[in-house]
């Protein structure tokens, strides 16, 4: 196309060719180097604090020395926890919307939107709705009449601030999942149903197979989402500084990124703590880094793989 | 045989029922029934999501509306008017607590004007120059490279812009307060920029290639062909970009509590602090007391945040919708 144009008659305009082409360029170029600015600061200011220590021990003397192990494992079995909601739903989910409904189907077009609304909504919005709905309706609940009054799960907990955390993720999962089971040959379900297998066998033994990495990277993407999230765990579960590791679902947790923040706004010695900031920061773009690029190459690798059966 | 397998092919997927498979087998339906019925039912529950979103935070919004205790210390009218004394203000913890709540959207709208104005221009640009001018190769860089900027946890463009860019800015421009409407636009707009990119990025792409060709082979130059075919015919994506920029850009908190400085403040100002609606619910819900005013009118806040994202999703919806229909006729 652009040799297209080079042959062009309009010669005189190749001027304002140019000058488009370097005015994309160039977007491209300050959006690249934005990305590499950030990355390459928090390398820089962060490689002389990442050590085996910075990552397998606790915060010492006001979190102001030791490392941050108990927010990598915070941060781990809130997103394990969160995954356990979000994939099967999300899968569900796709597998309705892809297999099930009916193309005009009215209610899958609800869903749709739905899911694009989930996708839209501001994150501290699922703040608000993760304290008033999981920690004090259900947790109130479950207390009441489980627990005789007692102040058990109506509070902050990792269990909230998972689910809060899967609803979040859920249109990451669905979208995935969906690109994956559309990739999915038609005639490889119409040669399953005529040998035989009902619409149940040929879903789960050739079509999910098929679409087994489309879910994974679904998963992936929605554990890096999640890792990276503050604003809806900070009411409903995530902890300043915890004396020890959430064993329970109603746990409190502390939580990479809300380290983060805590460390950045509340810190009492600002220089002091910079070092560790910048290690924590480190850690945590590091960790959504491998999953995002693990996601893409999978994702990445499907898609030439369903080309090349075209 | 061969007529079995041609009804099937010709029925599709969705319709299978022409060959009956169960009675061929013998399966027991049931479970097929039952399947079906779960996998719908989880399915419903996005749609339950939303209502519950909306309702939750609808029900502790209420009471600002309602609530004569609430109403003891803040009136409707608090919310919008100017105060006798103190004006437009956002003070709710002092003895005589203000809830005015128009300094809070002037900022958000602040910081998210100047984050617009970043992230469109660039997030249209390199969108442009991904479908009219890369080729392959180009391409297979860039756009995971902005996927993985898009995928920087907010917090970390929050701590770099509180740590590096406001030094950097400060600087450069010599404002009288380090963290301000600028730099946390400027942050912002690194979080906006992706989803400006991607969207546009699809809506040129679904400008079918004839209409280039069409345009070159009448003698256009490629400038011409870009400015003046695609881009207008590619339009209604690029103002849906634009509006989900928007949505993003207002519902954003981490990055506005880290940058802004969040000083209440009611001027135009872009180089004072400000402090954005996001960043009060986030950084004043944790010490308030549950059930007080002050948190209901927070969550008061969230549910106006809340509608204001839907409609702006909604809205973007259609736009893309509309256009897909357009081009999809045509191509």
């Amino acid at each position: 196309m652009v040799r297209a144009a080079r042959l062009g008659v309009g010669g005189r305009s190749h001027v304002a060719d140019r000058v488009l082409l370097w005015l994309t360029t160039l977007a491209v170029v300050i959006i690249l180097a934005m990305l590499g600015l950030i990355v390459g600061n928090v390398i820089i200011g962060g490689a002389r604090t990442l050590s085996w220590e910075f990552i397998s021990q606790s915060p010492r003397d006001g979190m102001t020395a030791g490392g941050v192990f108990p927010a990598i494992f915070g941060t781990v079995a809130l997103t394990v926890l969160m995954t356990i909601g979000a994939v099967p739903a999300g899968v569900a989910t796709a597998l309705y919307l892809t297999e099930y409904a009916s193309p005009r189907s009215r209610l899958a077009r609800l869903i749709r939107v739905c899911i694009a609304n989930l996708a839209g909504v501001p994150s501290v919005v699922f703040g608000l709705f993760g304290l008033g709905f999981f920690v004090s309706t259900v947790g109130g609940a479950i207390d009441r009449h489980l627990y005789g009054g007692d102040m058990t799960y109506g509070k902050p907990a990792l269990v909230w601030a998972s689910l809060t955390l899967a609803i979040l993720t859920l249109p990451v999962v669905v979208v995935a999942t969906e690109e994956a089971l559309r990739a999915v040959p038609r005639e490889m379900r119409e040669v399953s149903l005529a040998l035989g297998a009902t619409k149940l066998q040929t879903i789960v033994r050739v079509v999910l197979p098929q679409a087994t990495s489309g879910i994974l990277t679904g998963g992936i993407l929605a554990v890096s989402r999640g890792a990276g999230e503050v604003a809806p765990i900070m009411f409903t579960g995530a902890a300043y500084f915890l004396p020890f590791l959430p064993t329970h679902p109603n746990d409190q947790f502390m939580n990479l990124g809300y380290h983060v923040y805590v460390l950045a706004t509340q810190s009492p010695d600002i220089d002091r703590t910079k070092p560790l900031l910048y290690g924590t920061v480190l850690v945590l773009l590091l960790l959504t880094f491998m999953l995002n690029l693990t996601a893409m190459t999978i994702r990445t690798r499907a898609r030439k793989r369903a080309r090349t059966h075209d | 045989m061969n007529e079995l397998v041609a009804n099937v092919t010709v029925s599709g997927t969705h319709d299978a029922s022409v060959i009956r498979p169960r009675r061929l087998v013998r399966r027991p339906r049931i479970l097929e029934v039952a399947a079906e019925t779960a996998i719908k039912g989880v399915a419903l529950l996005s749609i339950l999501a939303v209502l519950l979103i909306l309702v939750f935070v609808g029900k502790e919004a209420l009471p600002v509306l309602t609530s004569a205790e609430v109403h003891n210390e803040v009136t409707l009218g608090g919310l919008f008017l100017p105060h006798a004394q103190a004006g437009f203000m956002w003070q709710p913890v002092s003895n005589e607590p203000k809830y005015n709540i128009v300094p809070l959207f002037l900022g958000t709208l602040k910081v998210t004007f100047v984050a617009l104005l970043f992230a469109v221009p660039l997030g249209v640009a390199a969108a442009l120059f991904v479908s009219e001018f890369a080729g392959k190769r180009f391409r297979e860089i860039i756009k995971p490279a902005i996927e993985l900027l898009a995928g920087v946890p907010s917090v970390v463009i929050g701590f770099f812009a509180l740590v590096v860019l406001a030094s950097w800015v400060q600087r450069a421009f010599g404002t009288e307060h380090r963290l301000n409407s600028v730099v946390a636009g400027i942050a912002l707009a690194v979080a906006v920029c992706p989803i400006v990119f991607s969207v546009s990025e699809d809506a040129l792409r679904a400008v079918p290639k004839s209409y280039r060709s069409a345009a070159l082979a009448l003698g256009s130059t490629k400038s011409q062909v870009t400015l003046r075919i695609v881009i207008p015919a590619a339009a209604p994506g690029i103002a849906a970009a634009i509006v989900l920029g928007f949505g993003r850009a207002i519902g954003e908190t981490m990055i506005v509590v880290l940058a802004t400085g969040n000083a209440a403040i009611f001027d135009a100002s872009l180089e004072r602090s400000t402090r954005t609606v996001t960043a009060t619910i986030a950084q004043e819900l944790g010490e308030v007391v549950v059930g007080s005013a002050h948190y209901h009118v927070l969550f008061a806040l969230g549910a106006l945040l809340f509608l204001s994202t839907l409609v702006v999703n909604l809205g973007a919806e259609r736009i893309v919708g509309r256009m897909r229909r357009r081009l999809g006729g045509t191509s």
